[in-house]
């Protein structure tokens, strides 16, 4: 194999959750495994290897993106935002807490890419309907809860950023 | 007020959303060895040689493992032995089960793509897929065998050396005399039905971490049966199972396809011996399509005989599983199928023939339904067939036979998959499926169809009904302890993974101590701290556990109530407990606070263990009904309108409930119309991602109606029957009756799932059966 492939290292530097992480890391390291492994982030889950599930999800610059899809160095000076980042100290973040009141997560290893996708679907799109809920959380893949539930989350959520004007990131 | 019963919010909840839950990568042990597994190729073959060297020398690897590394400790792994047939069921069925033997790495012969051939352990886990790029291995190909046919025909001679065939196991179940019943019927009518083959794709692959630098040598693996996977890590390393700690950490989905011991739970162990490290492994997306257990893939020729009236006179069935490489549980799926048969319905007899085929597959075995929606399907699909040939409404036949409240308890004339007589054990199922008649306004569907008709529409209603046995033994228990700070630990044998057991079991604690759920702790899925214990499978949580919950709480409260009478100087009758303290009836002025009664100067710590025995199993029963239009051309089906209704007894959570079946209908959508596991003619899976296997997304899901009877079982304190399967077990019939129903031409029938919109769009071209 190409030795220097695996050992020129480069130096990054990504705002992580408003923390500033620096790292000189291989080319070829995935965004998910720099949060997983030098910003510590275990909120970021992979299932899958294929760009299709969504688990991995987080906000960068503001939209969703799947960063196991990403190479670390793409995003270097960018700004990362993950489930580790939304909640107000104890208090979660209306989407945290409107999946939390409809019952929109079972074994919960999908339920970070689904929050920030739905962070995401909000920000753009702060009234959305139920089918546009739906088109737009398409890209994550949920096994347990069928669905439902995420989608009365999100357009609970929707009511919530409504009325209080929190909920945006 | 009570809880249970009640929809209390998760109390799993919080550390979820926060990205705090700690699954099997998220554990972290300085020094860990990373995995990368190479696996077969090849469906079947010899292994000529393995060439290792350069991987051993590529950076940050330090060793790669072959079989012969591995010497005697390669296997074969021992069987478990929770799975064959008891004796009380072996005598009734004429059975023949073969122990299919597999190795933690291939033995100079690969069975199946996907099966484990070389480990190599590295530094971090990109060193390690480095390294494992780098094993060439040498296959001799030989023919492979990708179907029952082809195994059937010896294709390239016995799969196993020295067998004179590929068959796996075999039984016969007999009720009745049903030769009479189909020699005096008015009507037979015949079919053969297949059911694809599918996986659980919990969206959490499966992991294993061992680390055998622990004073106790400890294991921890996204598993449902931890207790299992430490009996046979004990039986295969010659250990005594209290010399090893498994634990299941947070577990990210599981659907019965984390149930079994897997050789690489055995090979990650044995690496950490060997080594002296610690290992882990996780798996792939695509090691989980290749390499996880495989469910479904029946095929049944059943043949129902009636009376001029309509009334079910005898059911015929012989069905074949194609098993893949080996059959990891044995009779477990092909023996629920033939215990579910009857479902609903009065069948005077039956005569149902199972064989089960090894070919060069990923093994087959239990997915969530565990062999009832396979049963269901096929039975479903004959009423329908039968109606239509008879001219009698599909949903009037089924009303003609469904089982009814007053013949309860209703004994099936055969036996349950743990021995015992078949004894379905109450409930109302002629009356749970008129109400779902009534939910669906079947009648409004019916005119709508009609109307739609002229225009061109495809609407169609589908039907279908189940049971489904739960809550099996064996005996669970359960401690429920004072802890020193006043608060409530439970401690429970099985794991989670996903469905709430912490806020189900704290909600039984809560009320029958009367503390607040949040001084309760649950914990769980550690043999460390409590050694017994089989697995969360079978829908059997709520029944066992729950039930072992509720009897340990009962007897903690009466020691906490001795407890207080002796501080308060009262007898403990005069004594309640509300909101964590323990107060006076009638005095509520008089009371302690439950840290108190644990004060360690006044006594030794309060703890209660209690046990709980199911017995047999209580059944569970539902129907579903969906209404569906049919796009005339593409074959695209919107599913316009989906009800439940169900029956899990007493609901200790609601919501809970609810979320369990609506997940479950969700993945029964997905087999009945996307999810299928492909494997071409030289046994490489075509679908081993999520671009090719394609479960339901966001967009694919109705929003079904689920409504609830709840008859209380009387076969558990707490009148519950399990729900953890439900939902699966209905869609793909019901879905098919109602496609059958929309495309409505002479002599379609549907006689597979799933069925993608390119297999309906040839029914309504063909306008015949596609058999």
């Amino acid at each position: 194999m190409d030795e220097s492939a695996a050992t020129d290292r480069l130096d990054v530097s990504i705002s992580v959750n408003g923390e500033t992480v620096t790292a000189s890391v291989e080319p070829r390291l995935l965004l998910a495994h720099f949060l997983r492994e030098e910003a510590h982030l275990a909120g970021v889950r992979i299932g899958c290897d294929t760009t299709s599930c969504g688990a991995c999800a987080v906000l960068l610059d503001g939209r969703a993106a799947k960063s196991c899809t990403l190479f670390t160095v793409q995003v270097a000076d960018r700004t990362v935002t993950t489930i580790e980042g939304i909640a107000d100290d104890d208090r979660l973040h209306p989407v945290q807490a409107a999946f939390r009141e409809e019952h929109a997560l079972q074994c919960g290893f999908c339920t970070s890419g689904f929050v920030m996708a739905t962070i995401e679907l909000l920000e753009r799109n702060p009234e959305p309907d139920e089918r546009e809920v739906r088109e737009g959380l398409s890209g994550n893949l949920c096994r347990c809860t069928g669905y439902v539930n995420i989608v009365a989350a999100a357009l609970r959520a929707a009511n919530k950023v409504g009325r209080t004007g929190k909920g945006r990131m | 007020m009570k809880l249970t019963g009640t929809s209390v919010r998760r109390v799993e909840d919080r550390a979820i959303l926060c990205g705090s839950t700690r699954y099997l990568d998220d554990i972290r042990i300085p020094g860990t060895l990373h995995c990368a597994i190479v696996r077969s190729q090849l469906a079947r073959g010899r292994l000529a040689s393995i060439d290792v060297s350069e991987a051993a020398s590529a950076a940050g690897v330090v060793r790669v493992f072959t079989a012969s590394d591995l010497g005697p400790s390669n296997g074969p792994i021992p069987q478990p032995t929770w799975f064959p047939a008891p004796e009380g069921l072996r005598k009734h069925i004429e059975v023949m089960t073969r122990p299919e033997y597999a190795h933690l790495l291939a033995p100079g012969r690969v069975r199946y793509v996907g099966e484990p051939v070389a480990a190599v352990l590295a530094t971090s886990p990109y060193a390690a897929a480095d390294g494992a790029r780098e094993v060439y291995v040498d296959y001799e190909p030989q023919d492979p065998v990708v179907n029952i046919e082809q195994s059937r025909a010896l294709r390239g001679g016995p799969l196993n050396d020295g067998r004179p065939d590929n068959l796996a196991a075999r039984f016969v179940v007999r009720k009745g005399d049903v030769d009479f019943a189909f020699a005096r019927a008015d009507h037979v009518v015949s079919g053969t039905f297949r059911t694809g083959r599918q996986t659980g794709t919990p969206i959490e692959p499966r992991g294993v971490l061992a680390d055998p630098t622990r004073p106790v040598f400890t294991v921890w693996s996204s598993n449902q049966a931890p207790h299992w996977l430490r009996d046979a890590l004990a039986t295969y390393f010659g250990l005594d199972p209290a010399d090893i700690r498994v634990v299941a950490p947070d577990v990210g989905g599981g659907f019965g396809i984390k149930s079994m011991v897997y050789p690489e739970e055995l090979l990650i162990p044995g690496l950490a011996r060997l080594t002296g490290a610690p290992v882990k492994w996780v798996e792939t997306r695509t090691e989980n399509f290749l390499a996880a257990v495989h469910a479904r893939d029946q095929r049944h020729s059943i043949e129902l005989a009636l009376a001029g009236d309509g009334r079910f006179l005898g059911l015929r069935d012989t069905f074949t599983t194609d098993a893949g490489a080996s059959n990891l549980e044995s009779l477990v799926v092909p023996y629920n199928t033939a215990a579910h048969l009857q479902g609903t319905y009065r069948i005077p007899a039956a005569l149902i023939v199972h064989e089960s085929y090894l070919t060069n597959k990923a093994p087959l075995s239990a997915y969530r339904g565990a062999g009832r929606p396979e049963a269901v399907f096929p039975v479903e699909r004959i009423i329908d067939v039968a109606a239509r040939e008879l001219g009698i409404d599909p949903a009037a036949l089924r009303q003609k036979n469904l089982i009814t409240g007053d013949e309860m308890p209703y004994q099936a004339g055969i036996r349950y998959r743990d021995g015992t007589p078949l004894s379905l054990d109450g409930g109302d199922y002629r009356a749970v499926f008129d109400e779902a008649l009534r939910r669906a306004d079947v009648k409004y569907w019916r005119e709508e169809q009609s109307r739609g008709r002229p225009e061109g529409r495809l609407l169609g209603i589908g039907y279908a009904n189940y049971i489904e046995g739960t809550g099996i033994g064996p005996t669970e228990k359960a401690i429920a302890a004072l802890e020193p700070d006043g608060t409530v630990s439970i401690t429970v044998a099985l794991p989670s993974q996903g469905q709430g057991h912490a806020t189900m079991l704290g909600q039984l604690t809560a009320d029958g101590l009367g503390v607040p759920l949040e001084s309760v702790q649950v914990r769980q899925g550690d043999t460390a701290l409590l050694p017994t214990g089989a697995g969360t499978i079978a829908s059997r949580t709520a029944v066992v556990v729950g039930s072992a919950v509720s009897v340990a709480s009962a007897e903690l409260r009466l020691q906490v109530l001795d407890r207080a009478a002796g501080l308060l100087e009262v007898d403990p009758d005069d004594l309640t407990i509300r909101d964590g303290r323990v107060s006076v009836i009638g005095a509520p002025a008089r009371s302690v606070p439950l840290v108190d009664c644990a004060d360690p100067d006044i006594g030794p710590p309060l703890t209660a263990t209690a046990g709980f025995d199911p017995g047999r199993v209580t059944f569970a029963y539902g129907a579903h009904i969906a209404v569906v239009e049919v796009h005339p051309v593409t074959g695209h089906v919107s599913i316009l309108k989906y009800v439940v209704v169900h029956d899990c007894g007493k609901l200790i959570n609601p919501m809970i409930v609810d979320g369990q079946v609506v997940g479950g209908i969700a993945q029964g959508i997905g087999a009945a119309l996307s999810e299928e596991l492909l494997y071409d003619e030289s046994g490489q899976l075509a679908t081993a991602s999520f671009l090719d296997y394609q479960i339901p997304r966001s967009t694919d899901m109705p929003s079904p109606e689920v409504y609830h009877f709840e008859t209380p079982s009387e076969l558990n304190p707490l009148g519950v029957r399990g729900v953890g399967e439900a939902g699966t077990i209905g869609p793909p019939a019901a879905l098919a009756g109602a496609i059958e129903d929309a495309i409505g031409k002479a002599g379609v029938i549907i006689d597979r799932c799933p069925m993608p919109p390119s297999y309906i769009a040839g029914l309504i071209d063909s306008g015949v059966a596609d058999t």
